[in-house]
């Protein structure tokens, strides 16, 4: 309140004005009360609903069910985990999410680059204002649409056959495979790669291009050299969104997925939805977070979450 | 650099300490409502006559077991207005009615390997069966039935039955007179089957006349070298399953693609199928088949317990029972619907086994829950965990 004594002697009709300006003042010299104020409310829902929520998870992983009535019994043990670490089918749908993940990734970073590099330093603003929305329409229509649009073209007499057919070629059998899941995951999750990819690139300033071409470099080294590396920033954060939604998903693998495709959500689903047993659940969930930790840890070591 | 990390490592310690907060919270809250109370088997206080309804029934049911056809007039007749939630297995309806403490949901149309699980979770409650007049014209082993009548207490009413069939497109599948038709190469790549622990007893039942020195007499209670023959045989079949599928709309989808020949199914969806005009046959092959004899039981906390009691008393009686068999291919508790079948739909009766001798009821291995007691006294059988475990192995 020392502030405001010492604009005391202003006229009293900017009392009001000199109120706020004690106070904006007060924050300026106190910054941790702006932080107070700007914060407080957001992380408190923060960590009530969603701390609080994932904790929760973490100690019911600990916890184990009745066998025949699938009653949750508080009891600890570390039976959950070793059951995950032990049973080698569990080991293998670990990998095989994150191996999809991984390729769903690479798939998109090497689709959407060409195609953000044209959009952000080719492209007239016209064409561009199309692209844009030619990326981003998809997302308007429902998700499951799109997968059910694939699973038809994947039928055994669908649209994929029928022109494999035309051209001659012998019927295509990926419907309901991990072939097909991986590319309708490709599909899906691309405007999340193309967009951030977009950005960083259309960030990178025209006088450094200009400045390579001064000192004698083409066209293709000039890419390598100054544009890759001033866009793999966008590239990586984008990486973040399709290896982490793939890796929580379990919709894909349930209608496009065959014999042999389950994904770490659907055994957390069928752990919950059909056998009840909610504390292996969240023993298994917590692996997907695992992973995205250290992905994110490696993400930031890279620059990619200044980026974002 | 070096400050942004200090700032990071600061944001993530603020994290951690947020995180064991909570923590600490949540572990305090636990541990107050496990208390279990009486046994599931002491007699209750049952209504005597069904009240007015409560202008709402939520059901839990297999997929068909909600048609218009029949919701609609008994909406008309007592104001109950009807939403059902489809399950895809037992263990889905097992779950759905204890998930969120059970609440949601007035009844259930559990299949017999869910029964028991019901009863001994407490999610379901007696019903004075006295307040079901049809219940008096069942044939008379779902009268009692020991899946869902335990020393003489009524947890449900029986409602219809049927087995398992071999579903197969007889334009490119002969007519096949065993379930060998799954599990060799044969078709692979164009064979489903239920996504389902109880699977492992449709194996079984395989097994035991394919290979009698495994001593297999009961699909649903096998000690583990049968087990483990059953679990083995079907990791086999995994690669040529084109997929398993988890509910019955996706089979009919793959049948009508293409994608999948033969099949394990319902009748349900050769009836389904046989309408759209998909070339399709079903058939109980020589060994015979696994089946179900379906309860409509009444949950615990049921919200609209006399329309429940309204629903139980409407869907036993001639009409419906009829309806419901030709609707999805299968055979009526009540047996005075024989007569009605025939009304709807000429020879039905006769087709869906209304009518046949209580040998064709006991030819069929009905679900049940695999439990380690293997009914002679002796605890050496697998229980129905181990299915499920064994089941993800399966599935890879």
């Amino acid at each position: 309140m020392a502030t405001a004594q010492t604009q005391a002697d202003r006229p009293r009709a900017a009392g009001a004005g000199a109120a706020s300006a004690g106070f904006s003042s007060l924050l300026w010299r106190r910054p941790w009360l702006r932080a107070v104020g700007l914060l407080s409310a957001p992380l408190a829902w923060f960590v009530l609903i969603y701390l609080a929520s994932l904790a929760v998870l973490l100690v019911t992983a600990f916890w184990r069910i009745n066998p025949f009535t699938t009653d949750i019994e508080r009891v600890w043990s570390l039976d959950n985990f070793k059951t995950l670490i032990e049973s080698a089918t569990y080991r293998r749908i670990a990998l095989r999410t994150v191996g999809m993940a991984a390729a769903v990734t690479v798939t998109d970073a090497v689709v959407a680059f060409p195609f953000a590099y044209y959009m952000a330093r080719v492209a007239s603003s016209r064409v561009r204002s199309a692209l844009f929305v030619a990326v981003l329409l998809p997302l308007w229509a429902s998700y499951l649409a799109r997968v059910y649009a694939w699973l038809l073209i994947f039928a055994s007499n669908g649209a994929l056959n029928w022109a494999v057919d035309k051209i001659g070629l012998p019927s295509l059998g990926i419907g309901y495979s991990n072939w097909a899941m991986w590319i309708v995951f490709s599909y899906i999750w691309l405007p999340f790669m193309i967009i951030p990819t977009y950005a960083a690139l259309e960030r990178v300033p025209h006088s450094y291009v200009e400045a390579s071409a001064d000192l004698g470099a083409r066209g293709w080294r000039t890419t390598r050299r100054v544009i890759m590396p001033l866009a793999l920033p966008g590239v990586i954060a984008g990486s973040i969104f399709t290896f982490s939604l793939t890796l929580g998903d379990y919709v894909t693998p349930i209608l496009v997925g065959g014999a042999g495709s389950d994904f770490i959500g659907n055994v957390v689903y069928q752990s919950v939805g059909v056998a009840n047993n909610i504390p292996f659940a969240a023993a298994f969930a917590t692996v997907p977070v695992a992973i995205m930790a250290l992905y994110l840890l490696l993400a930031r070591r890279l620059g990619a979450l200044e980026a974002l | 650099m070096t400050r942004q990390r200090g700032r990071f490592t600061r944001a993530v310690e603020l994290l951690v300490l947020g995180a064991a907060l909570a923590l600490v919270a949540s572990g305090c809250g636990g541990g107050s409502s496990t208390s279990t109370s009486g046994g599931g088997t002491t007699k209750p206080n049952l209504p005597t006559s069904i009240g007015p309804g409560e202008g709402q029934l939520n059901l839990v049911a297999w997929e068909g077991y909600a048609q218009p056809d029949w919701t609609k007039p008994f909406e008309q007749q007592t104001g109950c207005k009807v939403s059902a939630k489809y399950a895809g297995s037992s263990d889905e309806m097992v779950a759905l009615m204890r998930n969120g403490g059970g609440g949601q949901y007035d009844l259930v149309s559990a299949s017999g390997d869910a029964d028991l699980r019901l009863i001994f979770g407490k999610d379901v409650q007696p019903i004075n069966i006295g307040l079901i007049p049809s219940w008096n014209d069942f044939i008379p082993q779902l009268k009692s039935p020991p899946f869902n009548t335990i020393n003489g207490v009524h947890y449900g009413v029986s409602y219809e039955w049927g087995p398992n069939v071999l579903l197969y497109n007889h334009e490119k599948v002969a007519a096949p007179q065993s379930w060998e038709v799954i599990y060799s190469s044969q078709y692979k790549g164009q064979i489903t089957v239920p996504d389902n622990p109880i699977q492992i007893a449709d194996a079984a039942l395989y097994l035991s006349k394919k290979d009698q020195s495994l001593g297999i007499t009961d699909p649903y209670e096998l000690t583990q070298p049968q087990f483990d023959a059953a679990v083995n045989l079907l990791k086999q079949q995994r690669p040529l399953i084109k997929k398993y599928w988890a509910l019955a709309s996706q089979e009919i989808t793959m049948f009508k693609n293409g994608d999948a020949v033969v099949g394990a199914a319902w009748p349900y969806q050769t009836n389904t199928l046989k309408a759209d005009g998909v070339k399709v046959s079903d058939a109980i092959p020589s060994e015979g088949a696994t089946g179900w004899a379906d309860t409509w039981m009444l949950a615990s906390k049921a919200p609209h317990p006399n329309c429940a009691y309204q629903w139980m008393k409407y869907v036993t009686t001639p009409t419906v029972q009829a309806q419901q068999a030709i609707f999805f291919g299968e055979t009526p508790a009540n047996t005075k619907a024989c007569a009605e079948m025939d009304k709807q739909a000429k020879g039905s009766c006769a087709q869906y086994h209304a009518n046949a001798p209580a040998s064709y009821f006991d030819s069929i291995s009905f679900w049940k829950t695999p439990l380690a007691d293997c009914g002679n006294g002796k605890s050496e059988c697998v229980p129905y965990t181990q299915w499920q475990q064994a089941w993800q192995e399966i599935k890879g």
